[in-house]
C-alpha cells in the first residue's frame, strides 16, 4: 500500500511540501499530486494503517495511540490573557497519517449559505471579531459535492428541508437507523420539527478497497479497521501515493517555515524519528496542520524579517479561536436500544440553525443529533481522555459496589445522548499561542491556550440543552438529565485562527489560501474558517481543500506561486 | 495457527448473527475484521504477577471485588482485574506505582484503626470491607463535562475503582475482562460487528417517510 510511492531527496526542490495529512492535508496532496505535482507530506506522527488499529480502549483513550500525546507535548491553559497559564492538557487531534480524520465521528453536514453571510444578516456583535466570508456557500458547493463522491459520504439528499441547495444527490444512501435514531425521529415529528439522517462520512456501500461499515461499535476516538470510516487515510492519501509523485514521510515534526532574503518559503525545517534536523526544500509550502498546529508552527517559525511570527503582520495568526459549542442531554428508555452498536449518530436534525436573536436573546444556532458515543469503560466513567466522569450514567449514581453495577448493567443498552452542536463566537482574546516557559520533548515552546466563551456561547449551549430535554420527555424517557454548561477548558474543533479575508489587516490568509504576507505559503485547515458553522466543521474544511487545491493548481500553473 | 483455520473459526464464531446476504454485501470489511480478531487472539499475555506480591494481588484483588461485587452475575474478581492492573502498573499505568505502594499500606492502617482483630482487607468481610473502602473514597470532585481533563493527582481508592473499571469493561482482545464477563454483564455482545436492526426501537422501523408539509420550507 506505499509501494510506488517516491522517496525525494530533502535537497531536491519538489513543487509543494504539505505540513500534516489530515483531513486538508490528504486532499491537498491528492490533488496536488493528481494534477503533475511532486509532492512531499510531512506528518508529525506515525504511520499506521487499519491492521493497527484496535478496539483496546487503554490503548487508544489512555496512551494515545492516535492523538497528540500529553506527555511529549505538554500544554497550558489560561481563562485570559492577563494570567499566567497552568500546565494542563488542552487538546485532542489526530496525530498519524490521516490526522484527526482517522478517529473523528464523521458527520458531515455541509455549513448552509448563512454561515458565510450572518454578519451581514445580523450585524455587529460588539467585543467579538464576528465577520463575513470572503467566498460564499456558491463558492464551495462544487466542493462539497467533490468531497461527498470522492471520499464517500452516506446520506439522502432533500431530507430537510433546511438543507442548503446541493447541485448532486448522496453518492451512497444513509447508513441504518440506529434505536436512538428511531426514538429522536418519532418524538421530533410529534414536536413539530424536521429530523432527517445524519449525512456521514462513512461507507453504506463498499469501494474498492475499503469495507462498507460493520456497525462494530468502536467509531469516534478509535480507527477503522475495514476502511470504512471516510477519513483521508482510507480515501485520500492512498490516491496521492498511486500517483508515483507523493511521498507521505511520517514522523517528521516540523517547526520551522524557513524563508529567504526576499521573504519567500524555501522549505520545511523538520526533526525526523531520531531528532535529526533536515530542511525539506520546495517551492512552496501548504500548512495543513490544523489549527492549533498551524498557527503555532507560524509563530515558531519568527525571525528578523518576520519577528511576530510568520504571515503575521496582522497580529492574528493564532487568534479568534472558536470551539463550537457543545453540550448534551442524555436519556435512559425502558427496552434496549443497543446503541453500542454502529456509528454514533443516526438522526439529526436543523430546526434550530438559524435563530433570530431578537426572538430568544442571544447570537447562536445549531443541530441536534442522536447518538451514543461511549465505549464500555467511557460510559461507565466518562470522558475522553479517560477522566473518571460519570460518562453515560446519570449525575449522583453510585460509583461503586452493587448499586453501581446494577446502574451499568441495566443503563449500558438502553442509554442514549442527543448532542447539541452550535457556534461560538470569534474573540479576540481566546487564541493558541507560544507558552513564554514550558518545552515540549522537543525543547520547543509549549501550545498555551487562552480561552473563555462567550456568553452567547454558552446561551445557547441551555437553549439546546433544553430543546434535547424536551425531545427526551416527548419521547418517553424513563429518566432524563443533561451535562452542566460550564465554560470550555479542552478543545476538539480548532478553528478560526488564521482566518481567510480579503484585507490583510484583518485576516491571515485571502481567499486563495495564500497567507497575504508570504507569496508562497498557503494554510489551508480549521484555522481558515471565518465562523465557526454549527458544529461539523470537517466537510467544510475537506471542500476547502479541494478548492484551494484547485486554486493553487491554477496559480502554479500560471506561474503565480 | 494458520491464517485460513482462524478466519473460519472467526466467521463460525464472530460473526454468528449476521445473514448471509449481509455477509456477503460486506466481504471485505468481514475478512478485515476476521484478520483483526486472529491478530488480537494472538496477543493476549498469559496471565502471571509482574508488579504485585502474591499478598498485595490478594489485597487489591479483595478491593475490586467490591467495587465490582458478584451477586448472581460475575464481577471484577471472576473478570480477572487484578491481572489487568497488575500489567497496567508496569505498562500504560506505571505513574501510579507509588499510589499503590503508598496506597496499601494505608489501606492496612485503616482497617487496623476501624477493625483491630483483622489481619488483612482480604480476610475480612464483605461489610467491614464496604466501610473501610467508604473510608478512604474521598469523592474526589471530577469533571463532570464529558471532555475534561483527568485531575492530576488522585486518591489511592479512586485509582484503583478506575481501573477495576477499566478491567472489567475493555475488549476482552485487549487484555482483561476474562471471558468477556464485564460484557455479559452490561449486554455488549462479544461479536466483531453487527447487523440491524440494532435494538428494540429500530426493530420494527419502516424506513424513510419523508413528511409531506416538508416542501414547504420553515
Amino acid at each position: 500500500m506505499r509501494s510506488g510511492q517516491p522517496k525525494y531527496k530533502t535537497s531536491e526542490e519538489v513543487d509543494f511540501v504539505v505540513i500534516g495529512s489530515g483531513a486538508a492535508g490528504g486532499i491537498l496532496a491528492k490533488e496536488l499530486s493528481t494534477n503533475g505535482f511532486r509532492v512531499v507530506v510531512l506528518e508529525q506522527g506515525p504511520y499506521l494503517t487499519e491492521s493497527d488499529f484496535t478496539h483496546d480502549e487503554i490503548k487508544v483513550l489512555q496512551e494515545d495511540l492516535l492523538t497528540n500525546h500529553p506527555k511529549l507535548q505538554p500544554n497550558t491553559f489560561r481563562k485570559t490573557p492577563n494570567e499566567k497559564a497552568k500546565h494542563q492538557r488542552v487538546l485532542a487531534y489526530g496525530r498519524c497519517v490521516g490526522g484527526t480524520s482517522v478517529h473523528f465521528t464523521a458527520n458531515f453536514w455541509r455549513f448552509h449559505e448563512i454561515d458565510f453571510v450572518e454578519r451581514n444578516r445580523i450585524g455587529a456583535i460588539p467585543g467579538t471579531g464576528f465577520a463575513d466570508w470572503p467566498i460564499t456557500y456558491a463558492d464551495l458547493e462544487p466542493y462539497y459535492t467533490k468531497v461527498e463522491w470522492e471520499i464517500g459520504v452516506s446520506g439522502l439528499a432533500g431530507a430537510s428541508p433546511f438543507d442548503p441547495p446541493r447541485s448532486k444527490p448522496y453518492p451512497m444512501p444513509p447508513l441504518p437507523v440506529k434505536s436512538s435514531g428511531v426514538i429522536f425521529e418519532r418524538a421530533a415529528r410529534k414536536l413539530g420539527w424536521h429530523p432527517f439522517p445524519t449525512p456521514m462520512a462513512i461507507l453504506s456501500q463498499p469501494r474498492p478497497g475499503r469495507g462498507a461499515c460493520a456497525n462494530c461499535g468502536f467509531c469516534l476516538a478509535f480507527g477503522c479497521e475495514v476502511g470504512a470510516k471516510s477519513s483521508s487515510l482510507a480515501a485520500a492519501i492512498r490516491v496521492a501515493e498511486r500517483t508515483g509523485r507523493c511521498e507521505i514521510r511520517p514522523n517528521s515534526y516540523v517547526h520551522r517555515i524557513e524563508t529567504d532574503a526576499s521573504g519567500r518559503a524555501v522549505g520545511a525545517v523538520y526533526f525526523d524519528e531520531q531528532r535529526i534536523t533536515h530542511l525539506q526544500k520546495a517551492k512552496a509550502v501548504i500548512v495543513c496542520a490544523n489549527g492549533a498546529e498551524t498557527p503555532r508552527l507560524l509563530l515558531l517559525s519568527a525571525n528578523k524579517q518576520f519577528p511576530e511570527g510568520l504571515a503575521n503582520s496582522s497580529g492574528l495568526v493564532g487568534k479568534y479561536l472558536m470551539l463550537n459549542s457543545y453540550a448534551s442531554a442524555l436519556g435512559l428508555f425502558e427496552h434496549p436500544l443497543n446503541d453500542y452498536k454502529g456509528y454514533a449518530a443516526s438522526r439529526v436534525l436543523h430546526d434550530f440553525y438559524e435563530l433570530d436573536p431578537q426572538k430568544v436573546g442571544f447570537y447562536g444556532g445549531g443541530g441536534l443529533d442522536a447518538r451514543f458515543d461511549f465505549t464500555p469503560i467511557t460510559f461507565a466513567m466518562g470522558g475522553y481522555p479517560l477522566s473518571g466522569a460519570p460518562g453515560g450514567l446519570p449525575p449522583n449514581t453510585p460509583r461503586w459496589g452493587k448499586a453501581f453495577k446494577d446502574a451499568i448493567s441495566y443503563n449500558f443498552t438502553r442509554t442514549m445522548r442527543i448532542g447539541c452542536h452550535g457556534t461560538s463566537l470569534p474573540l479576540e482574546a481566546n487564541s493558541f499561542s507560544l507558552d513564554p516557559e514550558l518545552k515540549d520533548a522537543w525543547g520547543l515552546p509549549a501550545l498555551r491556550m487562552t480561552y473563555k466563551n462567550h456568553p452567547d456561547d454558552l446561551k445557547l449551549e441551555a437553549w439546546q440543552v433544553g430543546r434535547a430535554l424536551e425531545l427526551l420527555d416527548a419521547a418517553g424517557a424513563v429518566k432524563t438529565w443533561h451535562d452542566p454548561i460550564e465554560e470550555d477548558n479542552f478543545a476538539f474543533h480548532l478553528l478560526g485562527t488564521c482566518r481567510m479575508g480579503n484585507d490583510p489587516k484583518t485576516s491571515v490568509i485571502n481567499p486563495d489560501h495564500r497567507a497575504h504576507d508570504v507569496k508562497n505559503l498557503f494554510l489551508c485547515d480549521g484555522s481558515s474558517l471565518v465562523t465557526s458553522g454549527r458544529g461539523q466543521p470537517t466537510m467544510t474544511i475537506e471542500a476547502l481543500a479541494f478548492r484551494a487545491a484547485d486554486r493553487i493548481t491554477a496559480l502554479a500553473k500560471r506561474g503565480e506561486v | 495457527m494458520n491464517n485460513s483455520l482462524s478466519r473460519r473459526r472467526f466467521l463460525s464464531h464472530g460473526i454468528s448473527g449476521l445473514s448471509s446476504a449481509w455477509i456477503t454485501a460486506h466481504w471485505p470489511a468481514v475478512l478485515s475484521a476476521a484478520d483483526h480478531a486472529h491478530r488480537a487472539a494472538q496477543s493476549v499475555t498469559p496471565p502471571k504477577f509482574e508488579f504485585f506480591s502474591s499478598e498485595q494481588a490478594a489485597e487489591v484483588d479483595a478491593i475490586a471485588a467490591r467495587i465490582i461485587p458478584a451477586d448472581g452475575t460475575p464481577g471484577a474478581r471472576e473478570a480477572g482485574v487484578v491481572y489487568f492492573i497488575d500489567r497496567a502498573l508496569t505498562t500504560f499505568a506505571s505513574d501510579d506505582q507509588k499510589t499503590y505502594k503508598e496506597g496499601l499500606p494505608e489501606l492496612q492502617a485503616r482497617l487496623r484503626e476501624l477493625f483491630p482483630a483483622v489481619e488483612r482487607f482480604s480476610a475480612a468481610t464483605p461489610e467491614q470491607q464496604d466501610e473501610v473502602l467508604r473510608s478512604l473514597d474521598d469523592h474526589a470532585p471530577v469533571p463532570a463535562r464529558p471532555f475534561r481533563p483527568r485531575p492530576a493527582a488522585q486518591s489511592f481508592f479512586e485509582t484503583l475503582r478506575q481501573h477495576t473499571i477499566a478491567g472489567f469493561l475493555i475488549d476482552p482482545d485487549a487484555g482483561g475482562n476474562r471471558d468477556g464477563a464485564g460484557w455479559k454483564v452490561i449486554g455488549r455482545e462479544r461479536e466483531h460487528m453487527f447487523q440491524p436492526p440494532f435494538g428494540y426501537y429500530d426493530k420494527d422501523y419502516p424506513g424513510w417517510q419523508p413528511l409531506p408539509k416538508d416542501a414547504d420550507k420553515k
